[in-house]
């Protein structure tokens, strides 16, 4: 479904990204780990086109990212870090976004049934399709963008540190959710952290970057038992290894 | 040593001249996308209220206060050469003709363009606008379309609006402190007015109206990371916004007007 080769972007003589190389199959939940400033969002934005790669491919179902992001991205939802719910808009039509206008657009009641529909999946009631983001706690903000993520059913989610700042039973919450949705929706998903509760929740497959490069991948059940040392030092939180403590 | 200096001057003039291409791609990509649908009818009608509707008090207010001032300095003026019978006339004309539409564009841009470059450049920080491309919506289609076409098309109704309060505020001075009959002010006023005064006016609104969502939603877009960026942005917008409207009035005043 996604396929990435050497793939590498630079800002200035800072090198983020260095030749990388990744793939996932439909219906698998990649889980993309490593420090901080190692690369994982520039990854993710460089699939989504919102920043263009010095090098590489990116094949998007077999075809060129360029010639088919737009059929691409009318499938696909993503659940970004702080939420990215529109301040402007009440909540149940930052769910309804898509299908309230464009090629997706449904009549209004409808696109609020749905909107109400997926506000329960992620566990909100209909008192809070009324509100606006502001009015929202942290935790709900993102159960409220995750339902916006999954509005139109797409078949590749991309989920960038969902559980940055919440607590951890609300992480705990946020986790279900996303394994329960990717499970039950049969979507690819890439999902971004360095929360390893949440990475052992959501994970068929592990990838481990550092320096902008893949150090390992791998299945989640041979991820505690690699001898890597990048992933050994990652999933112990150890200071010593080759991941520099101060980056 | 001149190397130094000529690079010393090199460098901010390479710096504006890239930031005026950057600005000039941006319009030219706004001004394409006016023509191509999608067209966002929701977001423009709350645009309309936003920049138009909400602005009516300040413009209103502005022009009143303008409008009274100027017919007392032009009666105190034109006192020196017995010639108080002009005062209707110069100040309906500098009302509609250029303290209308710069005062009002001004003060527009001050409450707009600020706004709009807070807002967009919030919006940047929190990746609003990167959510707005993975829901597949254009954030120039989206977010500056409907913002520059509801300052171009509102900004001339506040101008003609300003225009009659300004007269009005003018008329009050005229007929209350200075003495003039309000029947004859208002003759006065009418038969010297010319169709061109006025409609010179509206084109130079519709032009700031331009520049002020231009300059807001530029900014806002180029905005930096983070509370101080959004206010870098917030100050440039207003900044390149006034001076935009100024040196706008300055080349329309040329092309209209000039023998």
């Amino acid at each position: 479904m996604i396929e990435i080769s050497g793939l590498s972007k630079s800002f200035g003589a800072k090198q983020v990204l260095r030749g990388v190389d990744l793939s996932v199959a439909r219906g698998e939940s990649l889980v993309v780990i490593g420090g901080s400033g190692t690369g994982k969002s520039v990854l993710l934005k460089c699939i989504l086109g919102l920043i263009r790669p010095d090098a590489g491919k990116i094949l998007l179902n077999g075809a060129p990212a360029e010639a088919t992001r737009e059929a691409f991205l009318a499938q696909f939802g993503m659940l970004f870090q702080g939420g990215a719910l529109f301040d402007s808009l009440p909540i149940w039509q930052n769910v309804a976004f898509r299908l309230l206008r464009g090629s997706l657009k449904r009549p209004r009641a409808e696109a609020r049934a749905v909107a109400l529909e997926k506000l329960a999946r992620v566990g909100l009631g209909p008192e809070t399709a009324d509100l606006f983001p502001a009015e929202l706690s942290g935790g709900m903000q993102k159960r409220a963008a995750l339902a916006r993520a999954i509005a139109t059913d797409p078949k590749v989610i991309f989920f960038d540190e969902p559980t940055t700042g919440l607590d951890p039973i609300m992480a705990g919450v946020i986790n279900d959710l996303i394994r329960g949705i990717v499970t039950e929706m049969g979507a690819s998903a890439i999902t971004i952290t360095h929360d390893m509760i949440s990475v052992r929740a959501i994970a068929d497959r592990v990838l481990l970057l550092h320096e902008g490069r893949v150090q390992w991948q791998g299945a989640i059940s041979e991820m505690d038992v690699t001898s890597n040392a990048y992933v050994q030092q990652f999933i112990h939180g150890r200071p010593e290894g080759p991941i520099a403590a101060l980056r | 040593m001149i190397g130094a200096a000529l690079a010393a001057i090199g460098r901010p003039a390479l710096d504006i001249l890239g930031a005026l291409g950057a600005l000039a791609i941006f319009a030219g990509r706004a001004v394409s996308h006016l023509l191509r649908p999608p067209f966002f009818a929701r977001e423009f009608a709350h645009q309309m209220l936003q920049i138009g509707w909400l602005s009516l008090p300040v413009v209103g207010l502005t022009a009143l206060f303008t409008g009274a001032a100027l017919a007392l300095q032009i009666y105190d003026g034109s006192s020196r050469f017995s010639a108080e019978t002009v005062v209707p006339t110069i100040t309906a004309i500098g009302m509609v003709r250029e303290l209308g539409p710069v005062l009002g564009g001004l003060m527009v841009a001050a409450r707009v363009a600020s706004s709009i470059a807070a807002e967009i450049g919030t919006m940047k920080v929190t990746e609003q606008i990167d959510a707005l491309v993975t829901l597949s919506t254009d954030p120039m289609k989206y977010l500056t379309v409907p913002r520059i076409l509801a300052a171009t098309l509102s900004l001339p109704l506040l101008v003609a609006v300003g225009d009659v309060i300004g007269i009005m505020g003018g008329w009050m001075i005229g007929t209350g402190r200075l003495g003039f009959n309000s029947a004859s002010y208002l003759k006065n006023t009418w038969d010297y007015l010319e169709f061109w005064d006025v409609g010179s006016g509206l084109v130079k609104g519709a032009a700031f109206g331009f520049i002020v969502a231009l300059m807001g939603c530029y900014y806002g877009m180029t905005s930096g990371r983070g509370a101080q960026g959004v206010g870098r942005a917030t100050k440039s917008a207003v900044v390149a916004a006034s001076i935009g409207i100024l040196a706008a009035n300055y080349l329309l005043t040329e092309v209209f007007f000039a023998a």
